[in-house]
């Protein structure tokens, strides 16, 4: 509660400091908000949860975990884009205060407890992507990019809507505690509801990037300013698979016969399209994106995979993914700057110029691939575990075959850096201090999680 | 002394200062001083060990609470002459990389795979197993891919994305044994217990196997290591060859054979052939090479197949014979790579044909290889002999035909090897040799200790098998087919 309302004001100081022009306090003005709200959710973390307003949100564990983390990855990314935005346009304030506004959207989709505010929380997450998407206003990419997001975006909360009407048509309520008592007593349920079911299944794998909707991702992400692209892929699919969960894996448990098949096929359809399609890429950003399609393949499994583990082995691969991401998309803006593309070539010869850059990036990129002492490998361990819990040792796999797929191309980036010289001199960059401490601290949190996995799974749940 | 977590700890600590030495002269020393501090604090627990069965010095902490994963490692028999063999080589391979200069991350990386290598060798659970096993690999790919020749980079892209492969089919094992007992867990003694049905212990078996079957490497699955081997620097070669691939037919005895007996019944023979074919496939292609490096490649499939034979003959001799051989092994082959990249800096190249006729310049260095190339070959009085008399014994148990094929190595193996010493020692000496020097400083220690061991362990080779029997013994009652 307290959360919501300092980031809402908190969007709204940061656009007034635009108006008076006072650019020097954007940045601490943001993260000090920030700050406040994880201190307002950490308050909240042993008392009774309860829906307030009126039982549209609920902040429980679940919503209270991934929310710092939500907000924590945003303070990486509003820290990054010190030297970032500033290339781009010269209307700062209002991008910040866009960023805040999504977070908070992110923060109500985590939490919701009445399908209104689920709809609201994704329209408030995604109104504000849409211009960020677009902001190079000059980019013909990036104005691509924030057509067809708004675009493909529009399509899915129709879907998204459609589902909740029928649902609501089935069984009078919108709230999620009312709706889990109509699952679980009603005699028979009304084919409406199925149909629903199946329609907010196709809305909610549409936010995710899950195949086959996933054919807005590259583009978008690719056409959208890097920090922006790491900002969706990390906050704004983190919320959106949060969303995914809490609908799935408390309301409608009772009905997973239906559900599951669709959600396996699914599965099995974004792993192998994500990966492979990743393998061919020559760009480093559009195999980041494909490889963000594959990732979602493996957090879907804690949607299939109920169990009291399913959310904390969500957690631990959501902080996994999003701090390896934070990081490529770091070093990619700092590669780019030197050289000018975003392809793997770029990252020619980086070692010998960035030693500790390489360093840091060749964790990221094993903690993707799931290499053990890296975050990434608990993620993965505790994923297949779920899977194992409750599924077909097939299942797990075909999983470990695209674990195996994704290998490959996470090294390339690393052959590039390490084994590689680069083509021509590259002019020499400064790597900005915020650069180097960001990157840092979210590489050494990579590896405290992976050495020491109980520091967040105490945390969570 | 006994602390077995300090005996991790030192690679890791040293692997961490080393990244920070620039200097080359600094690192190659502090790397020397940080692997013999290791080989000292190996000591205790050789002194202090019990051979009976029991595993000592154990250690056991939680690790991941909520998932029931314990950080769990100790020492047997069948452990402890691995741990000699990883923290008495590491010395060598950082002695014999004393001519280049290079700077303090090599090192790094050569102590940081220590610590897996140890963490594989002493893991009692399998998470920490699995760890140890994929954490060697991360720097043996960089020494590889960094410093190696050729067309390196796309040769150790595939030898990675191969062994993690097969890893991952291990970790897909894992994670289903870990879900069978009543609660999870990945102790060593739990899975051990596990009463698995025989279908299931079939699959258990391929998971296991492919993984182990890729590091070690067994026939079909061999076809990265002749070029990994080849274009690696000559310090990777030797963890490759000296150590790493015994932490796959340390996996086969110590997981895969307790684990799933019932899958080592159903496709021990099949293995078995394998192992067989691999023997004397290897040793025919080792015979017809002319590139050094790509010879004692071949010889080291031949070698280990027969080491697995060994393994899959599932009694005393046969296993015993692996451990000791193992061990043997590692000796002899970091010894020959080391005269193969000391022959490749003195007369240009590695090629047979530009070798010939050295014995005259480099007296010392004939002497030694000699000593070396008995000990492979296994004449009696050097390492090799008693191993491969063990080994041979187990097979001829299990089967006479393996064993008779198996056997081929012996023979195979003396024409290789003897080839490979003519071409490089003996016959005319060609011109471009004549200011060739002979081998002296650290060159002749490290040479000199390979000797020593090669001797001493051909003498005394219960110094090794008093080891191990003990806990052999026991693993075989503990399970019957």
């Amino acid at each position: 509660m307290g959360a919501i309302i300092t980031l809402c004001v908190l969007g709204i100081v940061v656009l007034y400091l635009g108006l008076f022009k006072a650019k020097n306090a954007l940045i601490p003005v943001t993260v000090l908000g920030l700050a406040v709200a994880v201190g307002f959710l950490l308050a909240g973390w042993n008392s009774e949860a309860v829906p307030i307003l009126g039982g549209m949100v609920v902040f429980d564990r679940l919503a209270l975990s991934f929310s710092i983390l939500c907000i924590v990855i945003t303070g990486f990314i509003i820290l990054l884009s010190k030297e970032y935005f500033k290339n781009i346009s010269t209307h700062l304030s209002e991008y910040f205060s866009l960023i805040v506004f999504s977070l908070t959207g992110a923060l109500l989709v985590n939490a919701y407890h009445n399908f209104a505010m689920l709809f609201i929380g994704i329209e408030v997450m995604s109104v504000a992507l849409y211009i960020l998407v677009g902001i190079r206003k000059t980019d013909l990419a990036s104005n691509e990019a924030a057509l067809k997001y708004f675009l493909m975006g529009a399509f899915s909360t129709g879907f998204l809507l459609f589902g909740i009407t029928l649902l609501y048509g089935a069984s009078g309520t919108f709230d999620l505690a009312a709706l889990k008592v109509y699952v679980e007593t009603s005699s028979e349920i009304s084919p409406l509801f199925y149909a629903g079911v199946l329609l907010l299944l196709c809305g909610l794998c549409f936010k995710v990037g899950a195949a086959p909707f996933h054919f807005w991702t590259p583009d978008v992400y690719d056409g959208a300013p890097i920090l922006i692209t790491s900002f969706m892929s990390t906050v704004v699919k983190v919320a959106s698979f949060v969303g995914f969960l809490r609908l799935f894996n408390t309301v409608l448990v009772p009905l997973n016969d239906f559900w599951t098949p669709v959600l396996l096929t699914i599965i099995i359809m974004t792993l192998f399209i994500g990966n492979i399609t990743a393998l061919l890429q020559s760009s480093f950003k559009r195999m980041m994106a494909y490889s963000s399609i594959s990732h979602a393949g493996y957090m879907l499994f804690a949607i299939v995979s109920i169990g009291s583990m399913s959310a904390s082995g969500m957690f631990v691969y959501a902080t996994a993914y999003s701090l390896a991401s934070v990081i490529a998309f770091g070093a990619l803006i700092l590669v780019k700057r030197g050289t000018g593309s975003e392809n793997f070539e770029s990252f020619n010869g980086l070692a010998k110029k960035e030693p500790l850059l390489a360093l840091i990036l060749t964790v990221a990129m094993l903690s993707l691939a799931g290499i053990p002492l890296t975050a990434g490998f608990m993620g993965k361990f505790m994923m297949f575990n779920n899977v194992m819990g409750s599924y077909h040792v097939t299942l797990l796999i075909l999983a470990a075959i695209n674990a195996a797929i994704g290998v490959y191309y996470y090294l390339h980036v690393v052959v590039n850096m390490y084994f590689r010289k680069p083509e021509e001199e590259a002019v020499p960059q400064q790597v900005p201090m915020t650069y180097k401490v960001v990157l840092a601290l979210a590489a050494i949190l990579t590896l405290v999680v992976g050495i020491y996995p109980d520091t967040i799974l105490g945390f969570s749940f | 002394m006994n602390n077995l977590f300090i005996l991790l700890l030192v690679p890791v600590i040293s692997a961490i200062v080393l990244c920070f030495v620039r200097d080359a002269v600094r690192a190659k020393w502090l790397a020397l001083v940080a692997s013999l501090i290791s080989v000292g604090l190996t000591i205790p627990f050789l002194c202090n060990f019990v051979p009976d069965a029991q595993v000592q010095f154990e250690q056991n902490w939680v690790w991941v609470e909520s998932l029931g994963i314990q950080f769990h490692i100790g020492l047997d028999g069948i452990s402890l002459p691995l741990v000699l063999l990883t923290n008495g080589l590491i010395p060598l391979i950082v002695l014999a990389s004393f001519g280049k200069a290079h700077k303090g991350n090599f090192f790094a990386l050569i102590s940081f795979m220590q610590a897996g290598l140890l963490l594989v060798f002493l893991a009692l659970d399998a998470f920490s197993f699995y760890v140890g096993w994929e954490v060697a690999l991360i720097p043996i790919y960089f020494i590889c891919a960094l410093w190696g020749d050729g067309d390196r980079i796309r040769i150790n892209l595939k030898f990675f994305v191969y062994t993690f492969f097969g890893s991952i089919l291990m970790l897909v094992a894992l994670i289903y044994l870990y879900n069978q007992s009543d609660v999870p867990s990945l102790e060593w003694s739990t899975l051990v217990a596990l009463d698995l049905p025989e279908s299931t212990q079939r699959w258990i078996f391929w998971a296991f196997f492919l993984a182990f079957a890729i590091k070690i490497p067994i026939l079909p699955f061999h076809t990265w290591q002749p070029d990994t081997y080849t274009h690696a620097p000559a310090a990777g070669t030797m963890l490759l060859a000296g150590i790493m691939l015994k932490m796959g037919v340390y996996g086969l005895i110590r997981w895969l054979l307790p684990i799933a007996p019932d899958g080592v019944a159903a496709y021990g023979q099949l293995a078995m052939v394998l192992c067989v074919i691999g023997i004397v496939y290897a040793s025919i292609i080792a015979f017809k090479q002319q590139d050094a490096k790509r010879l004692i490649a071949y010889s080291s499939i031949a070698h280990v197949g027969l080491i697995s034979a060994g393994v899959f003959s599932w009694n005393a001799e046969g296993m015993q014979g692996a451990i000791i051989q193992m061990v043997n092994h590692g000796i002899s082959v970091i010894g020959l790579f080391f005269i193969i990249d000391i022959l490749q800096e003195r007369a240009a190249g590695r090629n047979l044909t530009d070798w010939g006729g050295l014995a005259s310049k480099m007296p010392r260095l004939a002497t030694v290889f000699l000593i070396i190339v008995m000990g492979a070959v296994g004449l009696p009085l050097t390492n090799g002999f008693i191993g491969e008399f063990l080994l041979l014994k187990g097979v001829y148990e299990y089967g006479v035909w393996y064993a008779a094929f198996g056997g081929l190595t012996l023979i195979l193996g003396a024409v290789y090897m003897l080839r490979f010493y003519q071409k490089a020692m003996l016959g005319p000496l060609a011109e471009q040799h004549t200011h060739v020097q002979d081998i002296k400083g650290y060159e002749l220690l490290v040479l000199g200790v390979i000797v020593f061991f090669t001797l001493f362990l051909g003498v005394w080779p219960k110094a090794i098998l008093h080891l191990s029997e003990a806990s052999v013994t026991n693993l075989l009652n503990q399970i019957k087919f």
